[in-house]
């Protein structure tokens, strides 16, 4: 939970919350014999990880001033979610996209992302998810921070303001760590750090009107060059997509429980010494 | 340095007290490709003085590269990641390997952005093709398994805990031991770390877990889950359905955004089996599942499944196993 220690100051924090569109995993269908994603099966909505960033901003918002800045690479379409983002409670959103960012790894994606942070000028901090549902690396956020060369917190699960600055909890090696960043960072956030808000009524009105700025190559080019992003700027190739097997056992599925049922279960722990501690 | 070839490179993982087993497992794996690419074993280890490097000594490695210092008794991944790369820049391994635990997701993508070069995460198998790294990894929440090679070097990647086995001890041949200066003592100025506590809940070591899921009607329900995880000798889990109801506490959480865990047994209790929640339990050695909807998909990776009430099963189980 975020809990509130700062009054209002006079202090404007910029936070850049960095935002993915991905398909809907619950309801995408696979193409098991391409390997491939069937994309139509299914709607895009935002990486459900960076709607626990965006929450952290918004809140940040509500007990300092600050302004959130929703960042997306992605396809002309992605504009949908940075929509959602101000409906969210964002106060704008840049999209970049280009057809020579497609293809990019998690290190083409970083630098791309790190260009246009740099061409927004300053900013007090980057939020982003642990992880995305459909690359699944929970590295960019690492790797932008350490472009950036400034410091991360990764993997917060809960985050308080205060006068020092941002306290985060995490879970790291075997035990909780408080973690608090002075001065600029980069957070990612689990799932656990806060509950994400649904659109507001007026805030959707407000970002159907808005512009959505696309920032191209071109418009990066004083930071980023063609060869290092997307596919041709990627260090990382996917040879080959495998779809492992649906999972079965060939378990035994009893209709009721009865002895029968239940001796067998018990014959099966005592096979692997699960009850032995028990029988003492 | 002086070695011909260059290293495929271990990085150890600790915990400021002991060495992390998922590194024995690195060394493991790392082992069988060095020999097949004839290629040496190296461990860097960045640890602080409380941490106990003997065992290392034993897994087959050639050398073990090691800083001991007390700035690396907090887990601060900018300050490791400076170090290592520095000592990265000398030895120019072929290959650096880093356990997918918090710690090594955090600090692996780190470490590759200051090397400029490429990362695969959470890898579940490794092989060598034609002197190349195959990093397999599952992606798209776990729906597929992509087969990935990095064009820049050091080819690195995120390995997960508990997919391969240990490195074999072999005392007659310890590794040699080489110690390196820090260059760095002090990470970002702007972070503070402390510990605040040990885990209260470590769900994933559990031989036994015993999960609830949206099948139970409340969270004073999970005592009839504790009193069979009692018998059984195991601890509690629960679907994200049931954490977010505030059942019970995110640490017990099981799948795709909560840990994963591969028990001798796992039990799911009123839980439908979601892709998310298999991704977290599905390498268990045996699944028991209770769920009064015989087609709940949760039956097909079951090796005992009952269909029934939970709350008249439960009890039943408890009884035979107590008897
Ligand atoms: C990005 C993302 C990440 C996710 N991460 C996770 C994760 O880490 N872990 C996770 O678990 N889920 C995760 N989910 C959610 C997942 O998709 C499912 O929604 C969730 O697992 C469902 O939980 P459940 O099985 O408890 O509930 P349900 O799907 O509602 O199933 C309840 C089951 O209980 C049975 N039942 C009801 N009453 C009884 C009774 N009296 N006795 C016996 N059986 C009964 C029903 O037949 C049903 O099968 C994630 C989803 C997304 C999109
Ligand atoms: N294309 C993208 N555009 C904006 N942010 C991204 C993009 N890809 C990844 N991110 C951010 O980085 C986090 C980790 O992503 P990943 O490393 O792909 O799992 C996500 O949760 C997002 O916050």
């Amino acid at each position: 939970m975020f809990s509130i220690i700062l009054h209002k100051e006079v202090l404007i924090l910029r936070i850049i919350v960095l935002i993915k569109e991905v398909p809907d995993m619950e309801k995408v269908r696979f193409d098991s014999e391409k390997g491939v994603v069937d994309r139509k099966s299914a709607g895009t909505e935002v990486n459900p990880f960076d709607l626990n960033a965006l929450e952290a901003a918004v809140q940040m918002k509500e007990i300092a001033d600050a302004s959130v800045t929703a960042l997306c690479m992605g396809p002309p379409q992605a504009e949908k979610s940075l929509k959602e983002a101000i409906a969210r409670g964002a106060d704008e959103g840049i999209l970049l996209s280009d057809a020579a960012f497609g293809g990019s790894d998690t290190w083409a994606t970083s630098i791309t992302l790190v260009a246009a942070i740099k061409k927004m000028g300053d900013y007090d901090y980057i939020f982003a998810g642990e992880k995305t549902v459909d690359g699944d690396t929970g590295q960019v956020g690492s790797e932008v921070a350490s472009m950036l060369k400034i410091p991360q917190i990764c993997f917060v699960e809960s985050l308080e303001m205060n006068k020092e600055g941002l306290t985060a909890m995490v879970a790291v090696w075997d035990g909780i760590y408080r973690k608090t960043l002075t001065g600029k960072g980069m957070l990612t956030f689990t799932k656990a750090a806060n509950t994400p808000r649904l659109p507001g009524i007026r805030e959707k009105m407000k970002a159907r009107k808005m512009e959505i700025p696309v920032w191209d190559l071109r418009f990066l080019s004083e930071y980023l060059n063609e060869t290092d992003t997307g596919f041709k700027g990627s260090p990382t190739k996917v040879k080959k997509v495998v779809v492992p097997p649906v999972l079965h056992r060939k378990g035994k599925i009893f209709r009721e429980i009865n002895d029968a049922c239940l001796r067998e279960v018990k014959g099966a722990l005592i096979a692997r010494g699960i009850t032995e501690g028990v029988k003492k | 340095m002086t070695q011909q070839n260059n290293p495929i490179l271990i990085v150890a993982e600790h915990n400021g007290q002991s060495i992390h087993p998922i590194t024995y497992e690195l060394m493991g794996k790392a082992k069988e490709l060095a020999k097949q690419q004839n290629l040496p074993l190296a461990v860097l280890a960045l640890v602080s003085p409380t941490v106990d490097l003997q065992e290392l000594r034993f897994r087959g490695a050639n050398s073990i590269f090691y800083i001991r210092h007390d700035c690396f008794a907090s887990p601060d991944e900018s300050l490791y990641a400076q170090n290592m790369s520095n000592v990265i820049r000398d030895l120019e391994p072929e290959v650096i390997l880093i356990g997918a635990t918090p710690f090594g997701r955090s600090l692996a993508p780190r470490l590759a952005a200051i090397l400029e070069t490429g990362l695969t995460a959470d890898c579940t198998d490794l092989k060598m093709e034609e002197g190349h790294l195959v990093q397999i990894r599952p992606a798209f929440s776990e729906n597929i398994l992509a087969h990935i090679q990095t064009e820049t070097k050091p080819q690195m990647a995120t390995v997960r805990y508990k997919e391969f086995a240990e490195a074999e001890r072999n005392e007659k041949e310890p590794s040699e031991m080489i110690e390196l200066q820090t260059l760095e003592t002090v990470g970002h100025q702007a972070i503070k770390t402390e510990r605040i506590s040990d885990f209260i809940v470590d769900i994933t070591e559990a031989p036994v877990v015993v999960s609830g899921g949206r099948g139970l009607k409340k969270a004073e329900d999970f005592k009839l889950l504790q009193a069979l995880a009692d018998a059984l000798g195991g601890m509690l889990g629960g679907s994200r359905a049931v954490v977010e109801e505030g059942f019970i506490s995110k640490d017990h959480q099981v799948g795709y955004s909560g840990h994963r865990v591969k028990p001798v047994l796992y039990v799911a209790c009123g839980i439908s089996g979601a892709p998310q929640h298999l991704a977290g339990m599905k390498e268990a050695e045996m699944i028991i599942a209770i769920n009064s909807d015989p087609s709940a998909p949760i039956f097909q990776i079951a090796d005992y499944g009952i269909v029934g009430d939970l709350y008249e099963v439960i009890p039943k189980l408890i009884s035979e196993i107590s008897r």
